[in-house]
């Protein structure tokens, strides 16, 4: 078993596929028209045949509350592996992108997290060689 | 002056405790951090395997004795130190001594 897809709630589709793309670096792999939403995916531009980011509408009521809570006590959704935490922090807050955690040394980790504009808090990490 | 007793002892109480403690530290380090930040910091850096719930509610008990300041910035929440309550503690033995101090060797 494999996992080749993983999501995220957001609460704009087109908002969010924006963010991602343009100002994340992610690149689109499927849009597809679904009723009213898309099937909409991303994947990491040196990876194109890599894991699968879902978009996914967070229209259910209880996406809504889940999402609140995390957010308020500032646990990110998922989390993304950089190369360097502190250029991407500087890449990112160029962008306007807003942090509710600058690059910290966590043990062995660092870490920041930011929010995806979408109701979502998201860590980026750089974890050293094992 | 009874009230001032009890804040006194909300602040030693508060400060008895060294998980409250390191707590501090770690916002004395930078102020404005989310829960998960502290829960982050506490097991990264303390090896402290407590729970998200344990850590909030000794936050609870800093806000209480008012050595920690919340801030809700939209949908966010950060924590910050105030050591506004370790003042009267200067003035009640510190400053005190160290004013005796000085007159003696001025």
């Amino acid at each position: 078993m494999k996992i080749h897809m993983t999501s995220v709630f957001v609460d704009d589709q087109a908002v969010a596929h924006r963010f991602y793309t343009e100002v994340l670096g992610f690149v689109t792999k499927y849009d597809v028209p679904i009723g009213e939403d898309r099937w909409l995916t991303v994947v990491s531009a040196d990876d194109p045949d890599g894991t699968q980011l879902l978009l996914e509408p967070s229209s259910h009521p209880a996406a809504r509350a889940y999402k609140d809570a995390l957010v308020a006590d500032g646990i990110p959704a998922t989390q993304f592996a950089v190369d360097d935490v502190q250029a991407e922090y500087d890449r990112l807050i160029a962008l306007g992108v807003r942090f509710t955690q600058p690059p910290t040394e966590m043990g062995p980790v660092t870490t920041a997290v930011f929010d995806d504009t979408c109701g979502n808090l998201i860590q980026i990490a750089t974890v050293p060689d094992m | 002056m009874l009230a001032y007793y009890d804040a006194m002892a909300d602040v030693f109480k508060a400060l008895a405790d060294p998980t409250r403690r390191l707590i501090l530290d770690e916002l004395a380090e930078r102020n404005e951090q989310t829960l998960f930040e502290i829960c982050g910091r506490l097991t990264t850096r303390h090896s402290l395997s407590l729970t998200r719930q344990a850590i909030s509610q000794h936050l609870e008990i800093l806000e209480e004795a008012g050595l920690v300041r919340t801030r809700r910035e939209g949908r966010y929440k950060f924590h910050s130190i105030d050591t506004t309550p370790l003042e009267p503690i200067m003035s009640r033995w510190l400053r005190r001594t160290t004013t005796k101090e000085k007159g003696v060797s001025e």
